[in-house]
């Protein structure tokens, strides 16, 4: 035992070499395979940025695939091949490393997580410079948009206010609405504001979310690729009531969002139904009981009011 | 011998205040000294928050079993799920590790006790202590806090009720204290392990344990102070009047993310590391195996160690954090990748062509070693930021967490105890409930993280007591791992609590292990090697390579036969 070499009397054995090409082969279809199934785990990709994201993810998932099935084989070999029979109280082979394999399983995961790096941070810069857009038209302001078709100006700035718990949108126009109506294929910009707490502005479909931070405006800009409902949600813990702060984002076509922005202006304001107000009177019907929580802030006076019942995309 | 014995020889006269000390119960409801008694307090005391926080967990999985909230009122869950994540780490991790320093690191570099036995005693005493103020805060009008384990300000601060007795007030109080408490144990374990190791032990023939204490230790002693002061200035923010973190006074909320996160991220470190310690411990013992790299593994855990304390504005990705702040920070975060998979390869490598007993120590590292492999990525897609602006604040995040800190933490937290249960308590432990627990806390886990990282691609958020009809499958799921796993810790504490009462006699090395532990009688006597301590010949880990790790190793051996 003790006369075995340090670690690698290398003797390439071909049925040895024919496995693990076979198990690397095999491990490189199903990475691929994995890859591809991304899609199929997120939502419906709605904006500029969200083919980007889901790019990366499926790459860092085959990458991710490999590694982990790679291990597991290893173990899965020890665990079948390498148990002691019972009641063998023999060692193992006495291998206490080995230098050369221990620079490779170095460099090679460095190289490849800098790597992911370094192809993330050009994802960030692509993503940057699509809002980096906006900032160059910005001295235009908001103004031109009623006016301007289907051109390259952006929408808005449409101020998105974050309450306990409710959302807000007010055009540059004068609308005041719960649900956020957006234009497909155009720029919105978007000014976040939070009246009392952290909020996060989510929606999934969009792959984006920019937390709303009291005694702060955060410029924020995205763009919709495809038309429909889809889910804002509250990202960033609020309180009380906070899983009930969600509305819609409607993306629709150039028109549609033209004709909705006019009917909304001839509509009452009115105070907007509100999930968290609804289950906070419900607890003063039931006695006040639960632990607590600062009572909802008054709903918003909106023209148009999200309905929470209407089915969203994703 | 005894002139070359590193430590002060007044450590050997620290007093043991309960007489008869040995076969004395009573001398774990005293302020004992004995590091081997302070260490079984912590695990019990540990075992029970363990319990507490698992309960806390069903209750959440139950309410979240349909999509609107209506098992417990929002409120209540908020309340629910603040207090399971703070219960479960400053109550059952962070108390259960240093359980294990207390236990393992005297032994296992021949010391008699901690360089600092009163101050490990009262490191020990806090937690019952901040336990008590915490499980307090259930009671007092308002609830307990709801405002999450980060506690991030302005929600933090809101005191709804207005008392000055408040759920956040007290919960502040005890995680400070809980932070105090970490700070002396920190001061004790560095200076147990680079003071009082057995003569012949250098640095590199020290257990990797051993070096992971060390290391997550640092870390310890580095972050803590932060906390603290970002939750003393929390706490003169919501009592006080103060405006640190609050705008309309000037102040800034996400100031309170960096001093939380510089500490709470490497945090996550102070309790892998450990567990990383107790995987190099235990594959070679069960592989039959020298640990493949040691050095290697060694140095890996102190890269750890640095770079864990340039992480933390990852979990600030989508807070308005700039561009150039997010790449570095990125950048640093998937380096950590590369000493973590160092010691994932090491341990692969043990156990290639090992020899391998699959004992429930073994079955709870290999699990803890797969689960933490998919953790790894699904932790390096974490810390790219286009994909994190996605899935952070989702259950994404909850299911890559609970992956780390139960599937790799708590399985290795297992694993120590069947390992070192014959050690300290001289007793065996029932093999057949140990395979059972291990079996189906495995299924359990699988049940209830994995589906909770679809939900959170899918855009479920973290925290929610309420969501969407679509993400009802993969919450029933859960909920039902969830339950499994309440399930699974029955056969554990039968077998703990049965095998302390009345197992089998424990040898003093059962397991034919390798280490200075074991050349100890089980249970240890009172002062481990007293003023025998044996001379370290060799480093650790020595399997198959037919050498003695001690000087007269025989001489060594025959005397904890006698002494057992």
């Amino acid at each position: 035992m003790s006369g075995e070499a340090p670690t690698r009397p290398f003797r390439p054995d071909p049925a040895a070499i024919a496995l693990v090409a076979i198990a690397v082969v095999l491990n490189l279809l199903a990475s691929l395979w994995m890859s591809r199934q991304v899609h199929d785990w997120l939502p419906v990709q709605a904006s500029s940025a969200a083919p980007y994201v889901d790019n990366l993810f499926a790459l860092e998932t085959g990458i991710g695939t490999f590694i982990f099935l790679g291990c597991a084989c290893v173990m899965g070999w020890t665990i079948l091949f390498n148990r002691a029979p019972k009641y063998d109280m023999d060692d193992g082979a006495p291998i206490e490393g080995n230098l050369r394999l221990e620079i490779v399983w170095t460099l090679v995961p460095l190289l490849i997580v800098m790597a992911i790096a370094v192809h993330a941070i050009q994802v960030n810069q692509v993503l940057a410079t699509l809002e980096g857009k906006v900032r160059v038209s910005s001295g235009s302001e908001a103004v031109a948009v009623a006016g301007s078709a289907a051109s390259d100006e952006p929408v808005g700035p449409i101020q998105v206010i974050g309450r306990q718990w409710s959302w807000e949108f007010i055009y540059p126009e004068g609308v005041h609405s719960t649900e956020l109506h957006l234009p497909v294929d155009r720029r919105a910009r978007l000014e976040l504001i939070s009246m009392d707490v952290l909020h996060g502005f989510y929606v999934p479909a969009f792959r984006l979310k920019q937390d709303l931070v009291p005694g702060s405006v955060i410029a924020y800009a995205l763009t919709p690729t495809r038309e429909g409902r889809y889910r804002l949600r509250d990202s960033m813990f609020s309180g009380g009531y906070f899983s009930a702060n969600q509305t819609d984002v409607v993306v629709e076509s150039e028109d549609a969002y033209r004709a909705w922005l006019t009917d909304a202006l001839r509509r009452p304001l009115l105070p907007a139904a509100n999930a968290a107000t609804e289950l906070w009177q419900l607890r003063q019907e039931r006695g006040d009981r639960g632990w607590a929580t600062v009572p909802p802030a008054p709903p918003p006076l909106v023209h148009v009011d999200a309905d929470p019942a209407t089915p969203h995309d994703a | 011998m005894s002139p070359t014995i590193p430590f002060d020889p007044r450590v050997l006269r620290a007093p043991h205040p309960v007489p008869g000390a040995p076969d004395n119960w009573r001398r774990f409801f005293s302020f004992n000294t004995d590091a081997k008694v302070i260490g079984i307090q912590y695990i019990a005391v540990s075992l029970f928050f363990l319990l507490v926080g698992g309960l806390l967990a069903m209750i959440m999985r139950g309410e979240l079993l349909t999509p609107p909230a209506d098992l417990v009122d929002p409120t209540v869950y908020n309340g629910l799920y603040t207090m399971h994540g703070t219960v479960m780490l400053f109550l059952f991790l962070f108390p259960v590790l240093n359980g294990f320093n207390n236990l393992l690191i005297p032994p296992m570099i021949g010391a008699p006790d901690m360089a600092f036995p009163r101050l490990n005693a009262a490191a020990f005493w806090l937690v019952p202590l901040f336990g008590v103020i915490l499980m307090a805060s259930f009671l007092v009008p308002g609830g307990p806090s709801g405002s999450g384990w980060w506690a991030y300000p302005p929600v933090s601060t809101q005191n709804p009720l207005g008392h000055f007795i408040n759920g956040q007030f007290l919960w502040i109080l005890a995680v400070a204290l809980s932070g105090v408490s970490s700070i002396m144990g920190a001061v004790n374990f560095c200076t147990t392990i680079i003071r009082m190791r057995a003569p012949g032990m250098g640095w590199f023939r020290m257990p990797i344990f051993c070096w992971t204490a060390l290391a997550a230790q640092t870390i310890q002693l580095c972050g803590l102070p932060v906390l603290t002061a970002g939750a003393v200035m929390l706490l003169f923010d919501l009592s006080f009047g103060t405006s640190f973190f609050q705008p309309e006074g000037g102040g800034d909320p996400m100031l309170y993310q960096h001093f939380f996160w510089f500490y709470s991220h490497p945090a996550v470190y102070v309790m892998v590391l450990p567990i990383f310690g107790v995987f190099s411990e235990v594959f070679p013992v069960y592989a039959r195996k020298p640990l493949f790299g040691y050095h290697v593994v060694a140095i890996a855990s102190f890269a750890i160690t640095f770079l864990s304390l340039i992480v933390w504005v990852h979990h600030m990705f989508y807070s308005g954090t700039p561009q150039w702040m997010r790449n570095v920070f990125m950048v640093t975060t998937m380096l950590i990748a590369v000493p973590t998979g160092i010691k994932v390869f090491a341990w692969l490598g043990t156990l290639w062509r090992g020899k391998l007993r699959l004992t429930t120590p073994m079955l709870f590292c290999l699990g803890g070693l797969f689960n933490f492999i998919f953790a790894g990525i699904t932790g390096i897609m974490l810390a790219t930021v286009p994909v994190d602006i996605h899935v952070g604040n989702t259950y994404f995040v909850v299911g890559h967490f609970h992956t780390v800190i139960f599937s790799t933490i708590t399985y290795g937290v297992f694993a120590a105890i069947y390992h070192w249960f014959p050690k300290f308590t001289g007793r065996m432990t029932y093999e057949g409930l140990g395979q059972l627990h291990f079996v189906l806390t495995f299924a359990g886990s699988q049940l209830n993280f994995l589906p909770m990282h679809w939900a959170g691609l899918m855009g479920m958020p973290r925290r929610v007591a309420s969501y969407d009809p679509e993400f009802a499958g993969a919450n029933v799921l859960a909920s039902l791992g969830a339950f499994l796993l309440g399930v699974a810790t029955l056969p554990f504490l039968i077998n703990i609590v049965s095998s302390w009462a009345r197992g089998a006699k424990a040898p003093a090395n059962p397991w034919q292990a390798i280490g200075l532990e074991w050349l100890l009688p089980s249970p240890p006597p009172a002062e481990n090697f007293g003023e025998h301590v044996p001379v370290v010949i060799a480093g650790p880990y020595g399997y198959g390579l037919g050498r003695d790790l001690v000087e007269n190793q025989e001489s060594v051996v025959q005397r904890s036969l006698k002494e057992a």
